[in-house]
């Protein structure tokens, strides 16, 4: 019973959003019947599809910057000891654990002061809202493969030794394919963390630079109308597609460790 | 060589916070701090501590007993349902909040339900005035924060031995009894994982408080962003979310202490 009321607690309201695109009427209230007509225009208002590609191309950046440099981190971490590895590991989660206004800020007040120019030609305009990107998804990208390098049998790599085979060769043929689930996981991750995150974007755009959440958030402090109905509701199912997928290859990594 | 490079650009965006204080006073002023303990913005710390603190408690009060419905839940379920409760947690925070300004406005579909039920009844109705003001910015927060308090618990509960519950009643012990000394107990580490949880992103929110609160349901966030885009005061807004990252850690350090003391606790007390 209170799993029900819970569960409408918190699905109601999104599922409304998503009806009420569809609803022919300004007001939005009343159901008025069923209609693509504010679909059309929101993928006819100009501003809207730049924000898209703006938020296409940070994600897709973002999620290559940080997978290398998540893999290389957890790697680090797990292959060599050194000193003050606990300070660094420590170090790697304060952007997880500290309010995302005060990385926002703190980017913000570091930009500014490397004098980081703003008027860039295109993919490098966007290239601060990237960089902030990076800094708080990568983290997650570490957590996920360190998690996964754990899992990892090192009579393996031995074994890989023996027959001849070289550092490369090794990291290629036998670590990768160990990670790969880890990585598909992790870069829809950080590919979605990208596509979500308002806060610290708010902080790094510009008037050239709009992202479709801070697009989102200017169109919801206008009005309220179907448009933004069916903005939010292309961005809700591309968000949940990506988790569908992470979801499901995560399950069959589950499985895998369950077999033997 | 290039595993150096994630370290370097670590330590310089860990410190860049530090550095804007330095670099615009140009010196180590305390006065910002200071001002931080003025008495307005001192309330707003006060505030925004007591409305994460609500907020905290109401997602306990709900998530307590939806995880152990879920612990407690046919094997087959389990996936389903914690797929059900975590599948929010992954849609954009702005479109929940968004969805909820739909639903919750003056004109919006919660008073609207409520009028077509008065006019069944044949009762007067006036749309209630349910957002902007405090009470709908804790409906936010606990709205987006739930999943956060329902997956540490639950987690606790799978790892619960059920037989003590069994054990505890075959002694003669009410439910109330059981729940006090046996489960809350027990269940401690993952309360207390769970209020951490809420309680830190709460306290920080920016967007919920924005635009479901009123001109006097500021949260400090808001004060923070305003120092720096509206009122350009950076030094001063920087005190203050260094002021809001020392809460979060303080929070951080309770737990740590509290958990270690309880360990080494147990340990002593054992013969």
């Amino acid at each position: 019973m209170a799993l029900c009321c819970t569960i409408v607690f918190l699905y109601a309201p999104i599922i409304v959003l998503v009806i009420f695109s569809f609803n022919d009427s300004r007001r939005n209230v009343t159901w008025h019947g069923f209609t693509f007509k504010y679909y059309e225009k929101a993928l006819q208002n100009n501003n809207l599809i730049e924000a898209f590609f703006n938020s296409l191309s940070i994600a897709f950046f973002n999620t290559l910057f940080s997978l290398i440099l998540g893999t290389l981190t957890a790697l680090l971490l797990w292959r060599f000891r050194f000193s003050y590895k606990s300070v660094y590991e420590g170090i790697i989660l304060v952007p997880i654990i500290i309010p995302e206004i005060c990385i926002g800020i703190a980017l913000l007040v570091f930009f500014k002061l490397c004098g980081w120019p703003n008027d860039l030609p295109w993919p490098l305009n966007l290239s601060k809202i990237t960089c902030a990107h990076i800094l708080f998804s990568f983290p997650f990208v570490a957590v996920i493969i360190r998690a996964r390098l754990a899992t990892f049998n090192l009579a393996q790599e031995e074994a890989a030794l023996d027959l001849g085979a070289n550092h490369k060769q090794i990291f290629k043929n036998v670590l990768f394919p160990h990670l790969k689930p880890a990585l598909v996981v992790s870069s829809l991750l950080a590919f979605t963390l990208s596509l979500d995150d308002f806060v610290i974007t708010f902080f790094m755009s510009g008037p050239e630079t709009t992202t479709v959440p801070l697009k989102i958030y200017s169109m919801v402090r206008f009005s309220v109308t179907p448009e933004v109905n069916a903005a939010s509701t292309i961005l809700l199912l591309i968000t949940i597609a990506l988790a569908a997928i992470a979801i499901w290859i995560q399950r069959s990594w589950v499985q895998e460790i369950e077999k033997p | 060589m290039f595993l150096l490079v994630p370290i370097v650009i670590i330590s310089i965006f860990s410190f860049s916070a530090k550095q804007g204080l330095v670099d615009i006073s140009a010196s180590w002023v305390l006065d910002n701090y200071i001002r931080a303990f003025d008495p307005v913005y001192l309330s707003v710390f006060f505030k925004s501590m007591g409305i994460a603190g609500l907020t905290t408690s109401i997602c306990f009060l709900i998530g307590f007993p939806l995880a152990i419905g879920i612990a407690s839940a046919p094997k087959s379920w389990k996936p389903i349902l914690l797929m059900i409760v975590v599948l929010p947690f992954w849609v954009n925070l702005l479109i929940r909040t968004y969805a909820l300004i739909a639903v919750f406005r003056t004109r919006g579909f919660f008073n609207f339900s409520l009028e077509w039920v008065a006019n069944l009844l044949g009762i007067p109705f006036e749309p209630l005035i349910l957002l902007y003001n405090d009470a709908a910015v804790i409906l936010g927060l606990v709205y987006i924060h739930l999943p956060f308090m329902i997956l540490p618990l639950y987690a606790g509960f799978e790892g619960f031995n059920k037989s003590l519950l069994e054990a505890a009643s075959d002694l003669g012990a009410r439910q109330f009894k059981i729940m006090t000394a046996v489960v809350l107990p027990i269940m401690a580490p993952s309360i207390i994982s769970g209020c951490i949880l809420v309680f830190i992103p709460a306290l920080g929110s920016f967007l919920t408080p924005e635009l479901l609160g009123g001109p006097s349901s500021q949260m400090i966030a808001n004060v923070i962003e305003r120092q720096f885009l509206a009122a350009n005061d950076w030094p001063f807004g920087s005190a203050l979310s260094m002021t809001l990252i020392y809460l979060t850690f303080g929070a951080l350090a309770l737990r740590y202490f509290w958990l270690r003391r309880r360990y080494f606790g147990s340990k002593e007390n054992r013969p």
